[in-house]
């Protein structure tokens, strides 16, 4: 029996600056995660990636577990939640920089 | 210092220029990331977690003051004003943006530096004694070598696509510094019977997921044979090295897989075809590279204003019993500015820091400076004299701190604070590490103590070699970190022993207390160091202090 599948969002790195970027419902590339589409079907998991390998300013667009929160999806694992907030050891990256797509 | 030839000056502006045209058509579209990524890894950028990484080449770990600036310019236009100096002698910028990194590579091109062979199946940034040309213990300076090696292997066309990435390591000095049992190929210069300096070259060294201390081939190879042989084991590991499974075509699998016997009789065999191709050619330019590595001029000065602080200033003591080594010559000293101020980021240094030391190496050191793979910044010739007033210009730069060699005196890879291979985080492991003994006012008297924190199995962290080893790895979903005891990174190279099951991220930091505590403990007397202590009494006491639950239980 093959796993349940378990909510993703679609992410993957800035072409030209390399930041972090979720992929929204609208095929727009946020930079926020509470913006990304929250996927809980695998086929369309599987589409939605396709569109996002697609686009031109994306780069190593992959599926990341995340979970329904208050204001969006949420991520599971900590690399991503590493992932919306920057290094540890310096207050640099998302954390001190403003969210805007 | 080796100063570049027109060659060399055109090769590397060649080299940016192409890769200005391909960041170009990448972001035109014109190159898929497909297409892209090998382009853009032959030229040191990686994508990282946050952003994209460029890592620069020191090659040997040599750099001058001019170029230290402009690492620094880099630093403060390009990046966010720090450099993280690296185990294997580079430097990363971690913020760069893709259109802006061919500019830096053209500012790195006018100070002749580069990003070249800093990544992909290829040889890798030569690394060498930090020490090299000043140490006490020394036979001979060896980076004349590893020059001749760099420019042999830079764009060596039977040696850009390789099984695998492949390092080279090398030492003039009994004492190994520079890891030599853990690369591809160590160089480690040994004397023969008639005195001669050769090298003795040891084989399929290396960590990552398959550590192993690295097998000698060859207890003397004579200088002047040392390229043609060189050669000869990348041509038979070229040809033999698995192409399959990334994870067995290092040459350290080749080696087990071929057995030292019939790698050792291939690498004889292909050494007698290319040695009379070489024609002497080799020995002609390594002559001239010789002479560009000469030795300063040291000076005739008087050292009693040494001993007079040394005694008067407890502070400028505490820093010279710690960060000084002995110098060739004996009115000088190695100093080693440590990058590993308490709570700081092990290697980082920020534009400041990197221009004081430049400033201070003009003043003080004859214009030389060294990255060593143990992420400190080394002058390596300071007369007695002028160690005072060096300490002083230090204080308050945040590189002052009197802890080379000590518990504080950590080796981390940037782990998943930055890097996309990460399985767990190192730096804030580290930083609690140095923070806590340093609160505790124990780490000189805890005395020589390596620890070594990798974020993920390949070690780029050294910890299989540290004396306490600490890995970071992935648990369900959670960090979990593994200690490894008793490695030893030296000419005594051994891979260090798993103590038991790994330990959460808030435990980690306590857990080192209790292998620190049973260390104070048990040890025979303040003379006897946390390695030696080891050997002699093995895993048992500090697996204990480890895991006092099991005690317990076994005890019910």
């Amino acid at each position: 029996m093959s796993r349940a599948f378990t909510p993703k969002v679609i992410t993957a790195n800035d072409l030209l600056i390399g930041d972090v970027i979720y992929l929204t419902a609208d095929d727009q590339w946020s930079r926020d995660h509470a913006a990304a589409e929250l996927i809980e079907d695998e086929a369309h998991a599987q589409l939605r990636l396709l569109d996002a390998q697609r686009t031109k300013n994306a780069v190593g667009a992959y599926l990341a577990d995340a979970k329904r929160g208050a204001h969006g999806p949420e991520p599971v694992h900590f690399r991503e939640a590493f992932r919306t907030r920057g290094p540890s050891n310096y207050a640099h990256g998302k954390q001190v920089e403003r969210a805007h797509v | 210092m080796y100063n570049y030839t027109d060659f060399d000056a055109d090769f590397v502006r060649t080299r940016t220029a192409q890769f200005a045209a391909q960041v170009a058509r990448r972001i035109d579209g014109s190159l898929t990331e497909d297409e892209f990524r090998p382009l853009r890894l032959m030229n040191g950028v990686y994508l990282q977690l946050h952003a994209y990484m460029l890592r620069v080449a020191i090659p040997y770990g040599s750099i001058n003051p001019q170029q230290m600036r402009t690492l620094a310019q880099i630093a403060d236009t390009y990046d966010k004003g720090y450099g993280h100096f690296t185990t294997r002698q580079n430097i990363q910028f971690n913020w760069p943006k893709l259109v802006d990194i061919p500019a830096i590579l053209s500012d790195l091109a006018d100070v002749g530096m580069h990003a070249i062979q800093t990544s992909g199946n290829t040889i890798r940034n030569v690394t060498a004694d930090h020490f090299a040309g000043a140490a006490a213990d020394e036979i001979e300076d060896p980076r004349p070598i590893a020059e001749l090696l760099r420019q042999w292997s830079t764009d060596h066309p039977e040696f850009q696509f390789l099984p695998r990435k492949f390092k080279i390591a090398i030492t003039g000095s009994s004492t190994d510094r520079a890891v030599t049992r853990a690369h591809d190929i160590g160089l480690r210069m040994v004397r023969n019977d008639a005195g001669e300096p050769g090298f003795e070259v040891i084989v399929g060294g290396g960590l990552g997921r398959t550590p192993l201390v690295g097998t000698t081939v060859r207890d003397f190879l004579p200088k002047a044979d040392l390229l043609p042989y060189v050669e000869a084991v990348l041509s038979v590991y070229n040809m033999l090295g698995r192409r399959d499974n990334k994870y067995k075509a290092r040459i350290k699998i080749t080696l087990h897989e071929t057995g030292k016997e019939e790698l050792s009789r291939l690498i004889e065999e292909r050494f007698d075809e290319l040695r009379p191709l070489f024609g002497g050619n080799d020995q002609a330019l390594l002559d001239q590279i010789t002479a560009a590595f000469s030795t300063p001029e040291l000076r005739q000065a008087d050292t009693s204003a040494y001993a007079a602080f040394y005694k008067a200033d407890p502070l400028f003591r505490s820093w010279a019993d710690t960060n000084l080594a002995a110098h060739k010559h004996p009115d000088y000293r190695i100093v080693t500015i440590s990058l590993k101020a308490h709570g700081a980021t092990p290697g980082d240094a920020t534009s400041a820091q990197m221009r004081l030391i430049a400033d201070l190496a003009e003043r003080f050191g004859h214009s030389e400076i060294r990255i060593s793979h143990e992420q400190n910044v080394i002058l390596p010739h300071v007369h007695l004299s002028d160690l005072p007033a060096l300490h002083a210009a230090l204080r308050g730069s945040g590189l002052e701190t009197a802890n080379v060699g000590l518990i504080s005196d950590i080796i981390a890879c940037p782990g998943m604070d930055y890097c996309a291979l990460a399985t767990a985080r190192s730096i804030p492991v580290a930083q609690q590490i140095a923070t806590r003994f340093d609160a505790l006012k124990l780490e000189h008297d805890i005395g020589p103590l390596k620890i070594k924190i990798s974020g993920c199995i390949n070690a780029c962290g050294h910890h299989h070699v540290g004396h306490i080893g600490i890995l970071g790895l992935d648990r369900a979903g959670v960090e979990n970190y593994q200690i490894t005891l008793g490695g030893d990174g030296s000419e005594t190279a051994v891979i260090g022993e798993r103590a038991g099951p790994g330990f959460a991220y808030d435990e980690i930091v306590p857990a080192i207390e209790r292998i620190i505590a049973a260390y104070l403990e048990q040890r025979q007397s303040p003379a006897e160091t946390f390695l030696q202590a080891y050997r002699r009494l093995g895993l048992a006491p500090f697996k204990a202090a480890l895991y006092p639950d099991e005690g317990k239980r076994d005890a019910a």
